[in-house]
Formats: structure tokens, C-alpha cells, sequence
């Protein structure tokens, strides 16, 4: 056996959690990921369990993991490779331990490495005992039948002691982090309120863990990660469908309108659903349409009556909606559609992230519809771009296309959760005046809005729809020279926007020889790449990130021109390069793209931030 | 629905619904009765202006939505429903009217139409049922009859039309009615019918598209074949046709039958709009010439809790239930910690 890789010393870890569908995986990382938060703990989680709802159990394909990394350090994402792997049978070893650093320790329920499992996970000889792992650390943990003996007198069947393994697991883990136990019992106690047999039962697992790790020295002496230096406040960990359902939600508050939200299902977005179906108590009005179209063509039915609207989707339900996306845009109506992307085309790979759906975004509609794209980039700012999708559409009067991605949907990170009053305000363009001086088309003079007036309001009975509009009088015309005058009044609407958007800022140097640059879910690992660089003494390289897409940043091209060559990393084939290509087609623009439905690991980025750099 | 009314019992005529855009349909087109109508029928509603929502798709008949004085949404081709729906949902007090066409409602906006009947959300879709596409001038459309030839089927139409009535009944409508474009106060009292009825209602006009299918409802519609062609529907009475309501409907076995009555009404039967199986309104809904006259009036009328209600229901208790009084409440909810 080698020596551990881990150290009392170490300020950031990585674990995965690993077994079948049925071991409870999801939930004991969730509650790792509870308890780490609660202690201080900076943390980004994702998921990785098989898109089949009852996979074979101990088959490779039926295997569910968890994945999350600590740290006292900022932590923008799971980690690369893993400092301890959970395996709760074979299946799981086979599928999980290319993820394992060299030296990592695995923790093995020893007890389900029996021949029965091993054959399934096509092993034909015990990988625990057959000297295949030696270059790692290896803990057999006899989880089932120490979980049975701590149970024994409870009166449960077998299978239900074996469901408490997985707090067994997190009873190890929680000792070898310095975890109390205090957090998962809490945990346990509220989750099991009303089966008070399972809430011991659990209970016991995890202190029978606990003391595994404790008294067989397994370990050495225990790591304590100090925690990590976050701003004050109150904190929750958030996942990204969550933290888009609730900015929307935050957003009908803060302006004062009912939320609207019609959607159909589709993966990955269909929990931003549910979770607003679920949110009747603060008054969510939600409509699971019967297709996509349906859906977003109700959203424009209920922004046009006043309500705060959005329809969220993924890709395939975006294809569909992009014909009712220009009737939103020529209505000039807010609207907010959120596109959870996922690796395509056609249904390609539901399950798995991409960035390919910014061309569509900015560019898949027919004639000229210009609107504007956002993205998110970690889980918890999928609150803030929500929200700021929400209070664009609505200020100015347009749909606004919101970014996030398979990664994010279902990936957690610490959120903090706003104080009153710290969220922008959201200001309703309203026409003050008299009914009857008022026209349907008249904008505000400096951002050309139109007014948000809504049935209800008396004496403003109008009509909207998809026919090219009288600039002011909004009447149908087809002249020539109103339709071009139309165009360019609905693009420069949209461009005016960055006038008011954050400017774009530079991390590293903010000139020199090469600026790394990428936009929505690939924040973490890029800026973890380049901030390693640049604690290794590399001071050439700048990071810059983008979160508004359309409207670009009104700095954007002067923070260009300060870089001899611009590398653009994201999750597609170049989209984002070439749009900024055509863009400012004066820079010397370099792309790095990964396409296989799986987020940029940081050495790859930064393997290739190092290529370029001697090139 | 008829929660609305106006304030200050403010009088509303027909000309407060006429909008200033000039109406271009062909001369003599069976849409300017429709218009006319439901100008004169909204009026009559007793319903504040402001809440009025009117919807439409694309086609001739949607054009309708610019000569409306309310409100107003022309959307894309098939999508008005849903568009409906959402509003109604968003503000429950509006009284929602959609336009479409056969074509736009029955092909390209089938599956809105079919869901919106199941859903009963209290909406008020009038379609213009002319068999044919007129604006892109002549092409079959799914209520095309057989043999018809159009643009598309030059050689004859040989696909099965759909029966709107049937359709809509069968996806479970709770308000079915038809009327012909030429009959004003039949077709204002089944507007006003709908209007009050809670639920969706679907109201199928016979109108007559003087371009491509001149003439198609001559045969039901026509000044000396009508009373032997249409049954006109009305709750509790008798259902008699034919000069001096001769005839009346019986039932033989599982078959609706047309008889010639020998002593007044007593043998025809009596129209229940209000029943719930809906075997017979299917039935009085699929009649069609020779054998039978076809049903005219409301031939389905059942009321029901609706999907507005039911949905700004579930929020009411959900909020009695709750203890979030505002998003900070449900932020601060479960598992959080605090950093200082």
C-alpha cells in the first residue's frame, strides 16, 4: 500500500461519492456538501448519475455519483481529479477510479466486493485484494456488516439496514474532514420526522462510520481545512435551476408583478418547473403547456397582460420557440426565455453539457431579431442573471435569452443569499400622461423602450402583433422606408443596453501577451487555470469573462486591443470566437474548444494557456 | 364569465368596439358579419373595456383582432390559444375572445385546440370554418370536404375532413356551438351564451368565403333550404325541423334517426345541453347533409370547474398554507448558515 495522498496540511480536497442508483449517493453528498458549507467551507458539487431511471443494479451503467470540492480557498468547480473516492461496490470502483489522483485513497464497502458484484462489474479477480490498486490507498471498510451490527436490534430487514450504508460512508468522510456530526443529524432527524426507526437507524450508521475511521488508525491524524474567507452574510448551497426559479421569483417581488411561468418539460430545465409549481405559496402562476410552442406563446400572452414572463427549455424546446421569439421581438414585450443548453444537436446527449447554443441564441431566428443573450456562470449566479434577465426584458421592453447549461442545472455552489435592498431595483416603464396622448409604438428617448401598459389599464386599449409596425402610432404598414427605419430602431434598442451593464474587468495583466478569455459555465475552471499560472510567477496572461453576451460590455474592445493574442476557451465548436471575430475582426483571435459533453478540466486549460504561451 | 361588470354602469355600444383601422376583407365576405356581431355582442356584456382581451392567429379571419377596439394580440400562425391561455391564467378577469380559422386552428394549431377543450380554461374561441385557405389563396384545408378541388388538391380533395364539432366534443369541450355567418341573432345569442359560460368555449361559424369557396354552405345556409337543412338547437325544447317543424330526431338502437312527426312534438326528443355524457351532443354535432339536417345553436353547454380557477385556487390555499410571506422567507428556508 502507498502512502496517502492526503495531509493534515492540505487546504482543498476533492471527494467523490460513488454506488449504484439505489445506494442514496446524491443524498449523502448533498449532506457532505450541507455540512462543509455550515463550517465555512468554499464548494462547487455536480452530480454524475445514469440517465435511466432504474439502471441495472450493480451494473457499471447503473452507477450514481457525487462530486464535490472543499476548500479554504476560493472554489470555483468539483475539481479535476479526485483526492477520495467513495465506492460502495464494484461497479462503482470500475466506473469511478480514472477519476483518482495518483496516491488517493478509496474508501470500499469491502463487504459488496463479493463474487456476485464483482462479475457484474466484469472484474474476474477482487481488485482490493489482487494488488491492481497499489498505487493508492486503500481503506476496506466492512460498511454492510458493521451497519448491520449497529442495527441489529431494531427490527429491520436486511435490505433496509443495507440502505443505511451510505451514512456508514458519510460517517468516514465526515471523520477524515474533521466534520462534527452534529449537521447530518439534524439532517437525518428532520428528513425522517415521521419514521423514527429510520432516524436511528441512520443515526447509528453514521456514528458507527465515525468510529471506523476513529479507532482504526486507518488515517492518521485527521484533516482540518480552515475555512475559506467568504463575505458576511447568510449562506445556502444552491444548484443552478433552483437559483434561476428563485431570481425569477425575486424579480415579480422586487417590481411588483405576478410571475408567469409557462414551460414544458425537457431535460436538463424541467426542475426550474417544478420548483416554481411548488412555489403556488408566493404566488407563482405556472403552466405546464402541452408543447413548447404553446409555452412560450403563453408567456407572450401573459407578459402582454402585465405579468413578469418566462419560459424556460433546452435546446430542441428552444428550436421550437424561435418563430414566437420574433413575435416577442417585434411586440417589443418582455419576455425571459432561459435555455438550459445541453449537448446537441437534435437530442444528442440530453444529459450532458455544451455551450453550442449561442449561435442559436444570437442568430436563430429569421429576419432581423435582435435580442439580448446573458449567461450564467456557476449555479448560484444563475440567481443574479435571472434576475438581471427579468429587469432588462421588462426596463427595456424586449426578450432577453438567459444561458445556463446542463453543468450548472444540476451543479450546487455556496449562495449568498441577498439582503433587503441589495438587489437592483427594477423600474416599470409606465406613460405617466393621459391615455389619449399616449401611441403604442412612442419609446423613451434615450434607451427606446416602449411603455408597458397592459389590459387593466383604461384607456389604453391597443393592439400588438407579428405584422411591421408605424414607428409612434403602431398601426400596420408595409412602407418601405418605416420597415428599415423599424429594423434599426429595434437593433439600436438592444445596444443601448450597455450603457447601463457592468464593465467588462481583467484579472492577471491587464496587458500584455496573451488575454485567456471565456463566457457562462466555464468561469470556474478558466479562472482557476489562470490564477494558478499567475501564482506561479506568470504575469503575461489576463482572464477576462464574459456574462453579457448581447449587448456586449462597452469596454470590450478596448480590453482586446491591450493583448497580442485573445484565447478564447469554450464548450463548442467557436461560436463565441466568431462572433467576436465578426465583431472586431482587427485582433489575433486563438480558440481552444472541447466538445464532449463533459466541462474543461483546469489542466487542460492550462496546458493549453502554456502551449500558446511558447508558441 | 360574467364577474366583470362596468363601473358606474357606464354604457357600452357597439361603435366603443369599432377600432379606426380600415377593415380589409373582400366585399361580401361572411367576416364582416362575424365582426358585426361580436361588436354589438361585447357591448351587450356588461363587462369593463379595459378587460377585454381579444386573439387571433393568421389567416383572414385573425385580421379581425385590428377592427376590435380592445385589447389585442394577432399572433403567429395556429398559436392564439395559447397565447389566450396564458393571459387568462396572468389576469383571470379578462374576457378573452380568440379569432381563428379552420386552417389555423384545426392544422397548424391542432394540438393547442385539442388541449384547450380538455384543459376548459375560460377562454372563447370563435372559429371561421370556410373549408378553405383563403389568404394564401385556394389550398386544402383539414375541413376541406371531398372531391373539392383546390389548389392543392387539383384533382379533388380525397382526405377525410375533420368535423369541428366532433373534435372538440371528443377532446372534452364543455361549450360547443355552431351558427351560420347569415343568421345575426343566432349568432349574437350563442356569443352571449359563451360569454357567460364558465370554461372554454368553441363556437364554429359556417362562413362563407365569397373567393374560393363561394357558396359552400348555400345548401345549410340558403334562404329556401335552410329550414329543412339546419336543426336549430335550443335547451329543453323539442329538437323539430323542416317547414312547420315537421320532423324531429329519434333514437333506433345506437342510431340517431330522422322521422316525419304525426302529432305535434311529443316524439322527437328534447334538447339537454347541460348533459354531462356527451354520446348525444357528439351525435347532434356529426349530423350532416342528406341524412340529417345539421345542428345548429349550442349543442354542448356543461359547466365545470375551470383551469383559471382551479390554477388561482391552488395559489390561494398554497398561500393560506404557507409561512413565506415574502422570497426572503423561502431563501431563509432549510439548511442555511451564516458567515460573519
Amino acid at each position: 500500500m502507498s502512502k496517502s495522498a492526503l495531509s493534515p496540511e492540505m487546504r482543498k480536497a476533492v471527494v467523490r461519492f460513488s454506488g449504484d442508483s439505489g445506494d442514496g449517493m446524491q443524498l449523502t453528498g448533498d449532506m457532505f456538501s450541507q455540512a462543509s458549507g455550515q463550517a465555512g467551507l468554499d464548494l462547487t458539487t455536480t452530480p454524475d448519475f445514469p440517465a435511466e431511471i432504474r439502471a441495472p443494479q450493480g451494473s457499471v451503467g447503473g452507477v450514481s455519483s457525487f462530486q464535490i470540492q472543499i476548500g479554504g480557498t476560493e472554489i470555483y468547480t468539483p475539481g479535476d481529479q479526485v483526492d477520495v473516492l467513495v465506492v460502495m461496490n464494484p461497479a462503482a470502483l470500475k466506473a469511478n477510479i480514472h477519476y483518482l489522483k495518483a496516491g488517493g485513497t478509496i474508501i470500499a464497502d469491502k463487504d459488496s466486493f463479493n463474487p456476485r458484484n464483482l462479475k457484474k462489474a466484469d472484474y474476474d479477480t477482487n481488485p482490493l485484494e489482487d494488488g491492481s490498486l497499489e498505487d493508492y490507498h486503500i481503506i476496506r471498510a466492512p460498511a454492510t456488516s458493521l451497519t448491520r451490527e449497529a442495527l441489529k436490534d431494531l427490527g429491520l430487514e436486511n435490505q433496509a439496514m443495507a440502505r443505511s450504508k451510505n451514512m456508514f460512508a458519510l460517517g468516514v468522510v465526515s471523520y477524515i474532514f474533521s466534520r462534527p456530526l452534529a449537521n447530518p443529524k439534524a439532517f437525518i432527524q428532520k428528513k425522517f420526522a415521521s419514521k423514527p426507526v429510520l432516524i436511528d437507524a441512520n443515526i447509528r450508521a453514521l456514528e458507527a462510520g465515525f468510529s471506523f475511521a476513529e479507532s482504526t488508525e486507518l488515517f492518521g491524524a485527521s484533516i482540518v481545512i480552515p475555512p475559506a474567507k467568504l463575505p458576511k452574510g447568510n449562506y445556502r448551497n444552491i444548484d443552478g435551476n433552483t437559483a434561476v426559479a428563485w431570481g425569477l421569483l425575486a424579480a415579480a417581488e422586487n417590481c411588483g408583478r405576478k410571475l408567469s411561468l409557462c414551460s414544458y418539460p425537457i431535460t436538463p430545465a424541467t426542475e426550474i418547473l417544478q420548483e416554481l409549481s411548488a412555489r403556488k405559496d408566493l404566488g407563482a402562476i405556472v403552466f405546464q403547456a402541452e408543447d413548447e410552442i404553446a409555452a412560450v406563446c403563453a408567456a407572450i400572452g401573459a407578459a402582454f397582460c402585465g405579468n413578469l414572463s418566462a419560459t424556460t427549455t433546452s435546446g430542441p424546446g428552444a428550436s421550437l420557440k424561435s418563430e414566437a421569439m420574433g413575435l416577442a421581438i417585434i411586440s417589443e414585450i418582455p419576455l425571459v426565455m432561459v435555455n438550459v443548453q445541453r449537448a446537441g444537436p437534435s437530442t444528442g446527449i440530453p444529459t450532458k453539457t455544451e455551450q453550442s447554443d449561442l449561435y442559436q441564441s444570437l442568430h436563430g431566428r429569421h429576419g432581423e431579431a435582435p435580442l439580448v443573450v446573458l449567461a450564467a456562470s456557476s449555479p448560484d449566479d444563475c440567481f443574479f442573471y435571472s434576475y438581471t434577465a427579468a429587469k432588462i426584458a421588462i426596463e427595456h421592453s424586449t426578450p432577453v435569452i438567459m444561458l445556463s447549461d446542463s453543468y450548472l442545472a444540476s451543479g450546487t455552489s455556496p449562495w449568498r443569499i441577498p439582503e433587503n435592498g441589495e438587489l437592483p431595483d427594477i423600474k416599470i416603464p409606465r406613460f405617466r400622461k393621459p391615455a389619449e396622448e399616449w401611441k403604442p409604438y412612442m419609446r423613451d428617448p434615450e434607451f427606446l423602450n416602449r411603455y408597458w401598459m397592459s389590459p387593466g389599464d383604461k384607456g389604453f386599449e391597443h393592439r400588438i402583433g407579428g405584422l411591421e409596425k408605424k414607428e409612434i402610432t403602431g398601426n400596420l404598414t408595409y412602407e418601405p422606408l418605416n420597415h428599415e427605419k423599424m429594423t434599426r430602431i429595434r437593433e439600436e434598442k438592444i445596444e443601448r443596453i450597455a450603457k447601463k451593464l457592468p464593465k467588462q474587468k481583467v484579472i492577471g495583466a491587464q496587458s500584455g501577451k496573451l488575454i485567456v478569455l471565456g463566457w457562462g459555465s466555464t468561469h470556474g475552471a478558466i479562472n482557476m487555470a489562470v490564477s494558478e499560472l499567475i501564482e506561479d510567477g506568470e504575469d503575461n496572461v489576463g482572464f477576462t469573462h464574459f456574462n453579457y453576451i448581447k449587448p456586449l460590455p462597452e469596454n470590450t474592445e478596448e480590453i482586446l486591443s491591450k493583448f497580442d493574442r485573445i484565447l478564447v476557451c469554450e464548450l463548442n465548436n467557436g461560436q463565441f470566437v466568431n462572433y467576436l471575430r465578426s465583431k472586431f475582426p482587427k485582433f489575433n483571435y486563438l480558440q481552444f474548444n472541447k466538445i464532449q459533453g463533459q466541462p474543461f478540466f483546469i489542466s487542460e486549460i492550462k496546458a493549453e494557456i502554456i502551449n500558446t504561451l511558447t508558441q | 364569465m360574467q364577474t366583470d361588470v362596468t363601473e358606474n354602469n357606464t354604457v357600452l355600444t357597439r361603435k366603443d368596439f369599432v377600432s379606426d383601422q380600415a377593415v380589409r376583407w373582400c366585399p361580401g365576405c361572411g367576416d364582416f358579419m362575424i365582426l358585426a356581431n361580436m361588436q354589438k355582442a361585447f357591448a351587450n356584456m356588461n363587462h369593463k373595456k379595459e378587460h377585454f382581451l381579444s386573439v387571433s392567429g393568421i389567416g383572414c379571419s385573425s385580421r379581425i383582432t385590428y377592427y376590435l377596439d380592445t385589447y389585442g394580440i394577432h399572433s403567429i400562425h395556429g398559436r392564439a390559444i395559447a397565447v389566450a391561455t396564458g393571459a387568462k391564467l396572468a389576469n383571470p378577469e379578462l374576457n378573452v375572445w380568440v379569432f381563428t380559422g379552420d386552417g389555423d386552428c384545426m392544422a397548424i394549431g391542432g394540438n393547442h385546440f385539442i388541449h384547450a377543450c380538455r384543459r376548459n380554461a375560460d377562454i372563447n374561441i370563435i372559429i371561421f370554418n370556410n373549408k378553405i385557405y383563403g389568404m394564401t389563396k385556394g389550398q386544402s384545408s383539414p375541413t376541406t370536404p371531398v372531391g373539392l378541388k383546390t389548389k392543392t388538391a387539383p384533382e379533388g380533395s380525397y382526405e377525410i375532413p375533420f368535423n369541428i364539432g366532433e373534435v372538440a366534443i371528443g377532446a372534452g369541450a364543455t361549450f360547443f356551438a355552431r351558427v351560420p355567418d347569415n343568421d345575426h341573432a343566432l349568432m349574437e345569442d350563442v356569443m352571449m351564451q359563451a360569454y357567460h359560460h364558465k370554461g372554454t368555449s368553441v363556437i364554429e361559424v359556417l362562413q362563407n368565403c365569397v373567393i374560393f369557396t363561394d357558396g359552400i354552405h348555400d345548401q345549410i345556409t340558403g334562404r329556401d333550404t335552410r329550414s329543412d337543412n339546419q336543426l336549430i338547437l335550443e335547451h329543453g325544447k323539442p329538437m323539430v325541423f323542416g317547414s312547420e317543424n315537421k320532423m324531429g330526431l329519434r333514437v333506433d338502437g345506437m342510431r340517431l334517426l330522422k322521422h316525419e312527426l304525426e302529432n305535434g312534438t311529443g316524439q322527437t326528443l328534447e334538447h339537454d345541453a347541460a348533459e354531462t355524457d356527451s354520446q348525444m351532443h357528439l351525435a347532434l354535432a356529426k349530423m350532416q347533409l342528406p341524412e340529417f339536417p345539421v345542428a345548429m345553436g349550442v349543442i354542448r353547454k356543461v359547466e365545470i370547474n375551470t383551469y383559471s380557477e382551479s390554477v388561482h385556487q391552488a395559489i390561494a390555499s398554497a398561500k393560506k398554507r404557507t409561512s413565506f410571506k415574502s422570497v426572503k422567507d423561502l431563501f431563509l428556508s432549510g439548511n442555511t448558515w451564516e458567515i460573519e
